[in-house]
């Protein structure tokens, strides 16, 4: 059977649908996720057919959203909550890491959280305040919490079906700037490979940029510009970022010798930095240059008219590419 | 500013069928009509709840239990409420939901696990239907809600209470739940016990008009009912429950009551309230209204008291050998149940440790 072009949206949208076929304790609740299919239209007509009752339109209250999500888990149900855009998650940030993701471990077990959080995450789109930020890092430094992210529309479709079929609480990010990316999909293919597994999504000899999300198309466009410069790039699109796949990290990085962590997050006190400790430790002897992160500025989202100026793009990965085999 | 002295409000809005003084009075919206067994058996259960929180705070004066929070004074609304929830019904509690908890059947031994700091809660919620001790402020009232949203899709015949404080009252969690039950008419009663108190916090401090007159503005029935009154507490809680159950949404019960202990085992609240408001509630306690109530009506005698007051002295014992009998866990269940599906990471550290530890093996 062959596949069909969708974008991530749409991809998105496809592997919402399967899961709420397949089982009916699956729920989704959030903010315009019904009548209006979401102001992304990733929940677009999943209301119409799956009724007001498994697809629920709620108030406006990110904890509530969350923290209601926590009692029908404990009811058996599997929610599925939006959190409209990055930087609407805070109202329930206490819900996420005070109960959510302490649940199965408080109770020894005997509780499961089986909640799947999607937020669109990341900048580029010309957003207003709160509508282009980064905060997988606070998700990735809470225990009990799993967090991963599609970077195109195959992971899309797959992952969200495999987040929600996982027990454990899991933040999805979906990178808002590449919704409209098209690829294709066939599902009857069966996923590719596990929710946890890193993926080296394009192959290279001389340095390794460790990424996920919106910037895995950024490092693969900088890949392609410094082919024409004769320059051999490998690029491992990360997906889960809580757990890492660490193996395929490291092997990558004991194979070029060269680490760059790309991430469009505040640089301090990052993931990123996760990802250049644990590397630094496990590739030490390996390893010809400090491992380098690509990453937003240590500011607040800057206005959208200068974001291109804080977002790693092609020639800042570039330049990192440089110092890093010129070290 | 100078600490006011919370007076209790008795007037037409306070739901009351036993005074005081234990005199059986009437309500024109309220009535209980109980045999002499559940009226012996509701004190009872007063006395044997007072004992749990008296021998839990004993444990902890001797070093037994880190932290214990007393629910002196509030049986008969913990109580009420727990015996009005029958066994489909599920209950989201705070940190001092000792009554309700026994009520529900969970054994009060389980319940110290948190506080010696063995376990984070050692009973299954879906034993009994007791979900574990939730300590953010009002955070459960949520989680109460959207298990009635639950029994809602279910089409399941039960209702859920959610118990709080008046100092949960100012949490947006409460707030939030409110709302949403309200627009989902969510099977759900909100059981707030208005203590008075907020650690030092009086009740000023968190509402300007009466907290059950809150529940107007969400768009359902608030109820100011004596907290210390167990007969009025369990027709109220019965009434909201039973409401909840028919589709017709939630209900605000404002128990009326006082934290007659400290906030904690580690709070002094002589720094902040008069003795002297202590003495006034102690008139009003909900044991001794219950006791003069039985002996008036003939319903119980010396022996009847005897023998409550020796399976009291039974369950302290029982209390007692079994919070000696929780061990400390073992260093590497620290990794337990952290994720139901495992980790790489997790398990990585587990390892670490075991080495670390297993390195110190046959040193001295």
């Amino acid at each position: 059977m062959s596949g069909t072009t969708l974008t991530l949206g749409k991809a998105l949208n496809e592997g919402l649908r399967k899961a709420l076929e397949n089982d009916p304790k699956v729920l989704i609740m959030g903010e315009d996720v019904g009548r209006l299919g979401g102001v992304f239209r990733v929940t677009d007509g999943l209301q119409k057919d799956f009724g007001e009752d498994r697809v629920i339109d709620t108030p406006l209250a990110e904890s509530g959203i969350v923290g209601t999500a926590v009692g029908l888990s404990i009811r058996g149900f599997r929610p599925v909550c939006e959190i409209q855009f990055d930087g609407f998650v805070f109202p329930a940030f206490d819900q996420i890491v005070s109960q959510v993701a302490k649940m199965h471990y408080r109770s020894a077990g005997n509780v499961k959280m089986p909640i799947t959080i999607r937020i669109p995450f990341g900048g580029g789109i010309g957003a207003v305040e709160h509508h282009s930020e980064s905060p997988e890092s606070y998700f990735c430094h809470t225990p009990g919490l799993k967090v991963v992210a599609c970077s195109n529309p195959v992971d899309a479709y797959w992952m969200i079906q495999q987040a929600i079929e996982s027990d454990d609480p899991i933040v999805f990010f979906e990178p808002k700037r590449r919704y409209w990316d098209k690829a294709e999909v066939d599902p009857s293919a069966g996923a590719p490979r596990s929710l946890w597994n890193a993926e080296v999504v394009r192959p290279g000899s001389e340095v390794t940029l460790l990424t996920y999300g919106p910037s895995v198309k950024t490092c693969l466009e900088a890949a392609a510009a410094a082919e024409t410069e004769g320059r051999d790039i490998e690029v491992v699109d990360l997906r889960s970022l809580s757990p890492i796949d660490w193996e395929t990290v490291i092997a990558s990085v004991r194979k070029t010798q060269h680490a760059i962590v790309v991430s469009e997050a505040p640089v301090y006190a990052s993931l990123a930095a996760e990802v250049a400790a644990r590397v630094s430790e496990k590739c030490f002897y390996e390893l010809e240059s400090p491992v380098l992160r690509v990453c937003g500025f240590s500011t607040p989202y800057p206005t959208s008219r200068i974001e291109e100026d804080y977002l790693p793009d092609l020639d800042r990965i570039l330049d990192a590419v440089d110092r890093s085999l010129a070290f | 500013m100078a600490v006011q002295s919370v007076q209790p409000s008795e007037g037409p809005e306070l739901v009351q069928l036993l005074t005081p003084e234990g005199e059986r009075v009437e309500h024109p919206d309220y009535s209980i009509e109980l045999t002499e067994d559940e009226y012996r058996g509701l004190y009872r259960d007063l006395v044997l709840v007072r004992r749990i929180d008296t021998e839990a705070t004993a444990l902890q004066r001797q070093g037994e239990l880190g932290l214990w929070a007393s629910l002196l004074g509030q049986e008969a609304a913990q109580v009420g409420a727990g015996r009005a929830l029958v066994d489909r019904d599920f209950a989201f509690p705070t940190y001092r939901e000792h009554g309700v908890a026994y009520c529900k059947g969970v054994d009060p031994v389980t319940l110290l696990g948190l506080f010696r700091g063995v376990n984070q809660g050692g009973w299954n919620p879906h034993d009994k239907g007791f979900q574990l001790y939730t300590i953010v402020i009002g955070s459960q009232t949520l989680h109460a809600t959207g298990y009635a949203m639950g029994l809602q899709r279910d089409g399941a015949d039960g209702a859920v209470m959610a118990f709080f404080g008046d100092g949960a009252s100012s949490q947006g969690d409460v707030n939030e739940a409110f709302v949403w039950s309200s627009v989902f008419q969510a099977p759900v009663v909100f059981f707030c016990q208005n203590n008075q108190w907020a650690i030092s916090e009086p009740l000023e401090r968190q509402s300007r008009i009466p907290l059950y007159e809150r529940a107007k503005g969400f768009g359902f029935p608030g109820v100011r009912v004596d907290g210390n009154d167990v007969l009025a507490v369990l027709a109220v809680s019965r009434a909201a429950l039973e409401r909840a159950r028919e589709g017709s949404g939630p209900t605000l019960i404002e128990a009326y009551t006082y934290r007659m202990g400290p906030h904690t085992t580690s709070d002094d609240p002589t720094r902040y309230r008069l003795a002297a408001e202590l003495e006034t509630w102690k008139l009003k306690d909900p044991i001794e209204r219950m006791k003069a109530y039985l002996s008036r009506t003939g319903m119980a005698d010396h022996d009847f008291f005897d023998a409550v007051d020796t399976a009291a002295d039974e369950l302290a014992a029982h209390i007692r050998a079994g919070c000696l009998a929780l061990d400390d866990p073992q260093p590497l269940t620290l990794f337990d149940n952290v994720y139901a599906g495992g980790s790489s990471l997790l398990d990585e550290e587990r390892e670490q440790l075991a080495a670390y530890l297993g390195s110190f093996e046959g040193a001295h």
